[in-house]
């Protein structure tokens, strides 16, 4: 084990970004998280200077919150199961390289704004349509294990923006919604009562922006950090995009199920 | 419409399961709800929540009703909670399910289609609906998205990326609103209404060494203690059993994991002896063999004891010299489990193996207890359902009039221990409560926030405005990340698990140390733009008041109840001690000033806290008034 790594930051403010160097003590069990905190504790670069500890965004550090995506060594990831050794020993290289994902609006060093992807669920009608809660004890619909197993890996979406960095098809002259919301519309769809409400989930992703957008590249699936089959998603949500769009045309209420 | 002719204006601190309950609750009941949150609601710390959410609907043939739920919990809790909402929540849990099951929430199911259940620690029963190994994150999901839902309808505001930084209080003391900081332009700001919830989770930060997110700061719960609030039983500190060493933060290995047959051994050593539970001298296993020392001890709950009760164990263990190595680590084995039930703790399991690189469905997990949930909160009250003053009284609301505070911020719920996957519960049932309660107590007001004179909020605003100016000019020699980890590891090291008295006063003297030195701080970043170290410099000021309130009733509290372990008073002192630590904030003392409270004990007398030996008991609990309303 070396005794130090460098971390390369890429920070600053959206009109000026550049890169500063942090020359780091090897601990070990060190990951992306400690070492920031570390810097945050004696904020000196490379070339001995003191200057501001860097921002980033954190919370459970256990992948399931979806705060700490950014880039690391180029690719979308979750900062927080990022083990300084294993990527070391992985690249031959001891200089680690972060930037903040490209994809959203820059606050500020590592920190975005992901807010699109919350505007993006509502687009697509993200929920149950349920009465009042206060109502109805009763239990929900039966659902059975093996389509249950399906909702659940698919409700572990985070929201962390991994996907929409790795698109393609996401960029500043492109309105696609990108993989995530696709993937969450199907989710709803899926649930027996949800399903009855699918025109509403199905009718935006129609539109510009919606599945027909994916270019189908499937970088998506690569760097998902909860392995959710987003281009299964797409296809899926596509398909059903299509029986919408005819169902519009030529059916009723009544002749769907 | 109200009474002054205007929408019922609520703020609603905190987008965690609790928070979000409240809110949805509140929108449906026709309020205007301004939802404030450090950070995106979907990324709070009940995505932490791993192993499940109790309810006893008994489709596992067992018997199981609310009332033996209410038993378990009133016990494991070592007799330190008010009883009424313990049995108001138990009776709640199953409307509770089935409401998170119709908002869709994934819970495993039965081969038939029906909510699956696993066992949790403290009870004998499968009681725990869970969506594999990330339970509360998907209870979340589901309330969030129900809030989304009402936001489009514009009944729900959010004010996500803000930080809660002081209540308003008007000349009466009744709360009429908030200042908000804009965690990434820094700008402070007000926001107004007919009442404030503050739903702003636990305080593991204070110690650092735990498995709370982040934003678990307890800054919230200290500004607000520093403004009056009462903080109640901030002594009762839980630490879990099983977490995973790391540097940035342990992470929680799940209950469930024992749950579903995870076993937790040392190697004996046949020389070596110890002090079973019943009083017994026994030998500590066989040399070289794996020892089930839990197994051993607690034939009846085996692996699933209380957490209070595993931590112990495990520490003494470990310092014989028992552990891993002779480190402070034991083994969670869970590699002789069939697939099926691995699967079920896959998301665990595989985070295990992504910070560690062993693969756990092969080798046995090292794992340590760790700080994990605080027991403790602001002080809320509880009319009971008979209570002749029920409705001149408001359930959740803390001494502050029109502040309420609900989820685990608050103290009402697990006593002197939290049992495993009662949390979620109770931050669900207290959420929906808080919004039952609410639009009653905005009927009661005489005058709106609308005439609440602007003074106050001026007022409020400058405090604030004055504090960050301070903080930012401060030019000292102090960093404030070194302040915070002396104070933390203090923490970790005198107020967790073992309790001593000389330890705890000298606790008390090191953070009264800190308190003088954050005078002397220098920032390294005076920049007005997504300050992160301004903003940890700020709470940092209120998580210090809140830990000499934790220190101070750990040093009074002469006596073992819970997670309250002090080897010099080894008995639960029911003669003395069995009553509620009240801690209030005085600017002209040093220290916090503890008084105490009778604790409400109408529906079960305090019983020996046992977990040796195997008897499902039908509980008799007395008075359960025959008018309670539930909230599902």
């Amino acid at each position: 084990m070396a005794d130090s790594y460098i971390l390369k930051i890429f920070r600053g403010h959206p009109t000026h970004q550049y890169w500063e160097e942090f020359e780091l003590e090897m601990v070990p069990s060190a990951n992306i998280i400690s070492s920031l905190m570390e810097i945050q504790r004696r904020p000196i670069n490379r070339l001995g200077e003191k200057v501001a500890p860097v921002v980033w965004e954190s919370g459970c550090l256990e992948e399931v919150c979806g705060s700490c995506s950014m880039l690391i060594n180029g690719y979308p990831r979750q900062a927080c199961t990022a083990l300084i050794e294993q990527m070391i020993n992985t690249t031959g290289q001891n200089t680690i390289r972060l930037a903040p994902l490209t994809k959203f609006p820059l606050v500020r060093d590592l920190i975005v704004d992901r807010s699109r992807m919350f505007e993006d669920l509502k687009r697509i009608h993200a929920w149950i349509d349920v009465g009042e809660t206060s109502s109805n004890s009763q239990p929900g619909p039966k659902i059975y294990p093996e389509k249950q197993k399906v909702m659940y890996q698919l409700s572990t979406c985070m929201t962390c923006g991994c996907c929409l960095e790795a698109c393609p098809q996401v960029n500043a002259h492109s309105a696609f919604i990108g993989p995530a919301a696709i993937s969450q519309a199907r989710l709803f769809n899926a649930n027996p009562v949800g399903y009855t409400q699918r025109s509403l989930r199905l009718r935006p992703l129609m539109e510009e922006g919606g599945v027909s957008d994916c270019g189908n590249s499937q970088n998506c699936v690569q760097v998902c950090p909860k392995n959710i089959p987003l281009a299964d998603s797409i296809a899926a949500v596509g398909r059903d995009v299509t029986f919408q769009a005819l169902n519009d045309l030529f059916s009723f209420p009544d002749r769907e199920e | 419409m109200n009474q002054f002719g205007k929408k019922n204006e609520v703020i609603v601190v905190g987008g965690g399961l609790s928070g979000l309950a409240a809110v949805m609750r509140l929108a449906e009941k026709g309020c205007h709800v301004k939802l404030v949150s450090v950070t995106k609601s979907k990324r709070s710390h009940s995505v932490c929540a791993q192993g499940g959410i109790n309810a006893a609907i008994n489709n596992k043939g067992e018997e199981d009703s609310p009332l033996i739920h209410a038993y378990d919990t009133i016990k494991g809790g070592d007799f330190l909670a008010n009883q009424p909402p313990i049995i108001e929540m138990c009776l709640s849990a199953p409307g509770i399910i089935n409401m998170m099951e119709r908002l869709g929430c994934p819970f495993n199911r039965t081969p038939e289609g029906n909510l699956d259940f696993r066992r949790f620690g403290g009870t004998l029963y499968h009681r725990t609906a869970f969506c594999g190994a990330s339970t509360g994150q998907q209870l979340l999901y589901a309330l969030d998205e129900q809030v989304r839902k009402h936001e489009v309808l514009g009944k729900v505001e959010r004010f996500e990326s803000h930080e809660f930084m002081r209540l308003v209080l008007d000349e009466q003391g009744v709360a009429r609103g908030i200042v908000i900081m804009d965690l990434f332009n820094m700008k402070l700001s007000v926001l107004k209404a007919d009442a404030v919830v503050m739903a702003t989770g636990g305080i593991g930060v204070i110690f650092k060494k735990s498995t709370n997110s982040t934003f678990c700061t307890g800054a919230a719960n200290g500004r607000l203690f520093k403004q009056g609030m009462f903080y109640a039983n901030g002594e009762f500190i839980q630490v879990h059993p099983t977490a995973i060493p790391g540097i940035d933060k342990l992470r929680l290995m799940s209950e469930s994991a024992r749950g579903e047959g995870g076993r937790i051994w040392v190697y004996g050593d046949s020389s070596r002896t110890i002090k079973a539970p019943n009083g017994e001298i026994v030998s500590c296993g066989k040399t070289g063999e794996p020892w089930y020392f839990l197994e051993e001890f607690y034939p009846a709950f085996a692996n699933l004891i209380p957490r209070d009760i595993g931590s112990r164990e495990i520490l003494r263990i470990c310092e014989l010299g028992l552990g891993v190595n002779g480190e402070m680590q034991v083994y969670l084995d869970v590699s002789h489990l069939p697939d099926e039930k691995k699967e079920k703790l896959q998301s665990i399991l595989e985070m295990y193996q992504k910070f560690t690189g062993d693969d756990p469905r092969k080798v046995p997990m090292r794992i340590f207890p760790a700080m994990h949930y605080t027991m403790g909160g602001a002080w809320v009250d509880w009319p009971a359902a008979d209570d002749p003053d029920r409705w001149e009284r408001f359930r959740q609301m803390t001494n502050l009039r029109g502040c309420f505070s609900i989820g685990e911020a608050d103290y009402q719920y697990h006593g002197a221990n939290r049992l495993g996957a009662n949390a979620l519960l109770a931050c669900i049932f207290s959420g929906l409560v808080a919004g039952q309660e609410i639009p009653r107590y905005i009927d009661h007001l005489t005058t709106s926030y609308h005439e609440t004179s602007s003074k106050y909020y001026e007022e409020a605003l400058r405090l604030e405005e004055e504090l960050k100016q301070d903080l930012l000019t401060r030019n000292g020699p102090e960093n404030i990340y070194h302040l915070y980890d002396e104070m933390a590891d203090w923490m970790t090291r005198h107020v967790t698990v073992k309790r001593d008295n000389r330890d705890l006063e000298a606790t008390l003297n090191k953070l009264k140390e800190l308190r003088e030195r954050y005078q002397r701080i220098g920032l390294d970043d005076r920049s007005q733009f997504a300050n992160q170290t301004y903003i940890f410099a700020n709470e940092f000021g209120s998580m210090l008041e809140l830990a000499l309130a934790i220190t101070k009733g750990a040093l009074l509290r002469n006596e073992f109840r819970g997670a309250h372990f002090k080897p010099e008073f080894p008995e639960r002192d029911d003669e003395n001690w069995l009553k509620t630590t009240i801690a209030r904030y005085d600017p002209t003392q040093s220290e916090p000033i503890i008084s105490y409270q009778p604790i409400d004990l109408r529906h079960l007398k305090p019983i020996l806290r046992d977990y040796t030996k195997a008897k499902k008991v039908k509980p008799t609990l007395e008075n359960i008034p025959a008018n309670i309303t539930l909230p599902v």
